[in-house]
């Protein structure tokens, strides 16, 4: 049975129509991701899962149940915020306890499971803290926390990791992903962050817009952008307008080319003129303008680097080059 | 040349007073906290702590009942005087009305602050403000003339229910003991009404500051929880309000302590704490009494502070 389903979804406001016409299907037990710029309907949609938006049409199923009617305190799934929302007046066990004291729970056996909970996110101890008193990775573990020691049947999570740094994401990514497996329950993930969408999901959501752009493995996004937003979105491939497609191949669609795959050569159908050049570590960036189009390489360390102001003819593998559909 | 351009214009001349001052007070930071500080803690320590003292000091004195004349000897003599029944009397209806004006006025702020601090945006906003404060602009006495037209024998609201024929209604009301009275503008229940209309700014604003440090997302986690809306105000939003409320009811409260002008226009010839300090200090010429029922009002709000932080209404500041 599907997790969730969307059957032509809508969720407009007034006039603007955050998510426009979404049909999706999240299968149970998968880690299921919703990548799109700010203001693309990704976040919308999740709060259409949890019940905190009512859909202006098409129908939303939750294992297989109708929720239009149903309030978010009906719905078996749970969320972890974006701000974490952890209520201040109460301590670290008692927030993570909260869902529990609603449902009814002795305070022994809802404290011994939210010790439990805290245990699994490796804040065990650190019950009696106000939530002022963490950083905000603690916050971020203690929501995880408050959400899973439900069992809800999904979990929602709107950019969990927007507010932490660079490094601690990293952690936080792997230790996501470890805990889905381990549980096994369905995440659903909201970020526009396309690396982590890339490293935890099973199946990527491309929004733009209020729709759905494109579903896939993580691998087809990458490599297999049917559209120019996601290949320009996803991993930032160059783009080359359909009319240089044209003169290159004979085909008039636009095409996608990683700037790893880029190779630059003396001679070719391709003039370029350098732009730019930034060193990032592990290889060189190099910008170009080749009739009218930007775009951009990278260069390994060891291959012979332009200056900024030359002349260049770019190539690549034929099969590199990733013929797409017009549109978007 | 090139070189002018960069040349230093001679510092000593061209600043002024202003800028030698302030260049003074920046590098010695202690000399402009003493500036800043010294008026309102001359103003704090000598004119209203030292006036607070006085006061303190002369309800340990007391009068000679047969000269009038004020005996300078400490006793305490005139603290006992308030628990004699006419004065406790006294004492027990300001409280009981001050609880009851408080609490009607958080009942009632509570909506309005919640709309105000979740709901109005842009032009709603300030007219929502416009509302609360306005009638802060107006002055207090012309608003209690106001509401004794309003509760008259022969006024509004008699003569809006009569034209609904629900005049048996307030009748029936007025007929009651304590509460009722010959009509609402000479009865306890308008002098009630008088002081929850007057001190509703009060508690609406700090209300709403507090509501609106509340993220919506915390009452959505709440419901996502599986709380219901009623429980979410329970565990959540009261909780989260509280300061707020604790706040805007130490004005209701102490307003109505010490007020003597509401109930002297509207209500009923029992007297409330702030007339018999009215009282005593004009007429009779007994400041030490004065003084005594003026120090009540203070142990009041003191022990109401304190008991507020015992039950933890200040903890989600």
């Amino acid at each position: 049975m599907s997790a969730v389903t969307f059957a032509n979804v809508s969720r407009h406001f007034g006039a603007v129509r955050a998510v426009d016409g979404v049909s999706l299907e999240i299968a149970e037990g998968e880690f299921f991701a919703m990548l799109g710029p700010s203001g693309s309907g990704k976040t919308t949609c999740l709060r259409l899962i949890a019940g905190f938006e009512r859909p202006t049409g098409g129908d939303i199923r939750i294992f297989g149940e109708a929720v239009a009617d149903l309030p978010p305190y009906k719905r078996h799934v749970n969320t972890v915020f974006q701000d974490y929302a952890l209520f201040p007046h109460l301590n670290v066990i008692d927030n993570v306890a909260y869902g529990l004291m609603i449902a009814g729970e002795g305070k022994k056996a809802r404290h011994a499971a939210a010790e439990a909970a805290l245990e699994m996110v490796r804040l065990d101890g650190y019950g009696s803290r106000k939530p002022s008193e963490l950083s905000g990775g603690q916050r971020q573990r203690v929501a995880l926390a408050r959400a899973l020691v439900n069992k809800p049947r999904a979990l929602l999570l709107d950019e969990p990791l927007g507010a932490l740094d660079l490094k601690l994401r990293e952690q936080m990514q792997d230790e996501l992903k470890g805990l889905q497996r381990q549980l096994g329950i369905t995440f659903v993930f909201v970020t526009h962050d396309q690396g982590e969408a890339l490293s935890m999901a099973d199946r990527i959501a491309v929004f733009n817009e209020g729709k759905i752009i494109q579903v896939g493995a993580p691998e087809d996004i990458y490599f297999r952008p049917e559209v120019p937003f996601v290949a320009d979105f996803v991993g930032s491939s160059n783009v080359l307008p359909a009319a240089l497609v044209a003169r290159l191949t004979g085909q008039t669609r636009p095409a996608a080319i990683r700037p790893e795959r880029v190779r630059l050569a003396t001679e070719g159908p391709l003039r370029a003129r350098v732009t730019g050049l930034s060193f990032l570590g592990h290889n060189t960036r190099v910008s170009f303008e080749a009739e009218g189009t930007r775009l951009t390489a990278l260069l390994p360390q060891d291959a012979p680097r332009p200056a900024e102001g030359d002349e260049v003819a770019l190539t690549w593998a034929e099969d590199d080059l990733h013929l797409m559909r017009a549109g978007t | 040349m090139a070189g002018t351009s960069f040349s230093q214009p001679t510092t000593a001349q061209s600043e002024g007073v202003g800028t030698r001052l302030s260049d003074t007070l920046w590098r010695r930071p202690a000399l402009l906290l003493i500036l800043l500080l010294l008026p309102p803690v001359l103003w704090l320590g000598i004119i209203y702590l030292g006036s607070l003292f006085a006061l303190l000091l002369q309800s340990f004195f007391s009068i000679d009942h047969f000269s009038g004349v004020i005996r300078y000897e400490f006793t305490l003599a005139t603290y006992a005087e308030l628990f004699t029944p006419a004065n406790f009397d006294i004492i027990l209806r300001t409280i009981t009305m001050a609880i009851c004006a408080t609490l009607a006025s958080a009942t009632i702020a509570f909506p309005i602050a919640y709309y105000a601090a979740r709901f109005a945006k842009g032009r709603w906003r300030a007219v929502f403000y416009l509302g609360i404060m306005m009638p802060l602009w107006s002055s207090y006495l012309v608003k209690i003339y106001a509401w004794k037209l309003i509760l008259a024998k022969e006024g509004i609201l008699t003569w809006a229910l009569e034209g609904l024929r629900l005049n048996w209604l307030l009748d029936a009301y007025l007929a009651l003991p304590v509460v009722g009275g010959n009509s609402l503008s000479v009865s306890t229940t308008g002098t009630f009404i008088v002081f929850v209309y007057v001190w509703m700014p009060f508690m609406i604003l700090p209300i709403q500051a507090a509501l609106e440090r509340v993220p919506t997302s915390m009452l959505e986690a709440s419901g996502d929880l599986g709380a219901r809306p009623g429980q979410t105000f329970r565990y959540v939003l009261f909780p989260l309000a509280l300061p707020g409320i604790v706040a805007g009811s130490i004005f209701t409260f102490s307003l109505t302590l010490g007020d003597y002008i509401i109930p002297q226009i509207i209500g009923t010839s029992r007297l409330f704490i702030g007339q018999a300090v009215y009282q005593h200090q004009g007429i009779a010429g007994n400041i030490p009494l004065a003084a005594a029922f003026a120090v009540v009002p203070i142990v009041i709000m003191a022990l109401y502070l304190w008991g507020a932080k015992r039950m933890g209404a200040f903890d989600a500041l």
